[in-house]
């Protein structure tokens, strides 16, 4: 089932003279179980990509769907709606509230949305038991390593209903080891059911998706997808 | 690194017959490496020629090797003195891209795409080998991976720069004899 759906989508900032086309018509859809990595230099286009996928931005061109539904023909409070119970981010810092503990983050979009305390923190502790941290659920962010910190954010952008994580160089804070533990993580909670897009500079990383886009000027020029004879790697 | 240093460490182990070796070698390198028994005993024949090495009394003709005080002296410099990177073989897409960025009518950053994009397929195989681990499993093995990990990664960044240095690169005297039908990467660049 497609989750995310990028139809010809343009993003220009600005009019005349002075417009800077961030996205020149790109296309991309990705299904429940894959994880999509998006790279390219600085300036290609790749955060705005994430947050018309995420509907923090319009596109100027073009259509966005998330689980089917065209997130240009919601209403504010609909598509308000939409991220709280589709869409979940894990940034490369600042994702959790310093004030509340590893659960009460997790559960807080939930409660934000109306469902029950109670509900919410028994969802919230299912999706950190999801990532391997349901025992420092009543840790404060503070007292938590940079890791575990991303593997709670990881577990709120996936709490609940929510089967789309938005992820903008997630490990970019994190030791090589620590940061590898970490998209060993997003891979397998992609791959129990969710979809991911995981934006990154470092190809190391990316290489955990099953595609792999690259964007330059606002365009896609390649697609790298699995080996067709991956054995041939080692014999070489 | 030659296979005799190979099989020196692996002699260090205890004594060993030489399909022993084989089977060990190749584990040893998660079978990146595979080795011929032929290769083997032509080895063993000149570690033993050059003291570092000698055959024990077996049974028929199979007889098992074990290392010498020479052969493990020799093994100790092999662990402690650096890989000289002078040793390594000339590196073929380093000389094409040299070779790309001064022959008229190639498009640069299509040859740098292009590899990048065989270069990551290669990086998600090798992570997905990583993926299928689980556990401590064979640290050799985990080891060898790692580092095709790393060396594509690290021909990924280079490949990334030189597509910044190419769409930055200016030339300091213009040449009066430009090609023709110059390449869309260096029309890019000369324009920015």
């Amino acid at each position: 089932m497609t989750m995310l759906e990028l139809d010809a989508v343009h993003r220009t900032h600005g009019t005349g003279d002075t417009a800077v086309h961030a996205l020149r018509g790109v296309t991309l859809a990705v299904a429940t179980g894959e994880l999509v990595a998006v790279m390219g230099p600085s300036g290609s286009g790749k955060s705005t990509l994430l947050n018309l996928a995420g509907g923090l931005d319009a596109p100027t061109g073009g259509t966005v769907r998330v689980d089917g539904q065209a997130l240009g023909g919601l209403s504010r409070r609909k598509l308000a709606a939409l991220r709280r119970r589709r869409i979940g981010y894990v940034f490369q810092e600042l994702n959790l509230l310093p004030s509340l503990t590893a659960l009460e983050n997790v559960a807080l979009p939930l409660e934000l949305d109306g469902t029950s305390i109670g509900k919410a923190r028994r969802l919230a502790l299912a999706s950190l038991g999801d990532v391997g941290m349901a025992d420092l659920a009543g840790r404060f962010p503070e007292a938590l390593s940079g890791g575990q910190q991303q593997r709670v954010a990881i577990a709120r952008a996936l709490v609940g209903e929510r089967r789309l994580v938005l992820a903008d160089e997630p490990t970019g804070a994190l030791d090589s080891t620590t940061g590898e533990a970490v998209l060993r993580v997003l891979r397998a909670r992609v791959d129990a059911g969710a979809a991911g897009v995981l934006v990154t500079h470092e190809a190391r990383h990316a290489a955990w998706a099953d595609r792999v886009v690259f964007l330059r000027d606002g365009l896609v020029v390649d697609t790298s997808g699995p080996l067709a004879q991956p054995e041939e790697l080692l014999a070489s | 690194m030659s296979v005799r240093y190979g099989l020196l460490a692996l002699l260090r182990r205890g004594p060993m017959y030489g399909y022993q070796l084989r089977s060990a070698f190749e584990e040893s390198t998660g079978g990146t490496w595979p080795l011929n028994i032929g290769q083997v005993y032509t080895t063993l024949s000149r570690l033993e020629r050059d003291g570092f090495a000698r055959a024990l009394p077996g049974q028929d003709s199979q007889r098992p090797y074990e290392i010498t005080e020479a052969g493990l002296a020799d093994l100790e410099k092999w662990f402690t003195t650096p890989v000289s990177r002078t040793e390594r073989p000339r590196d073929e897409l380093t000389i094409k891209l040299a070779l790309a960025v001064t022959t008229p009518g190639v498009n640069v950053t299509d040859v740098v795409q292009r590899q990048r994009s065989a270069t990551m397929r290669a990086l998600q195989e090798f992570t997905r080998m990583k993926a299928r681990e689980h556990g401590p499993g064979d640290l050799s093995w985990r080891l060898v991976l790692d580092a095709m990990v790393f060396q594509a990664e690290a021909e990924i960044r280079w490949l990334d720069h030189c597509e910044a240095t190419v769409l930055r690169h200016r030339p300091a005297h213009p040449t009066p004899t430009s090609p023709a039908a110059p390449d869309p990467s260096t029309q890019e660049a000369h324009s920015r």
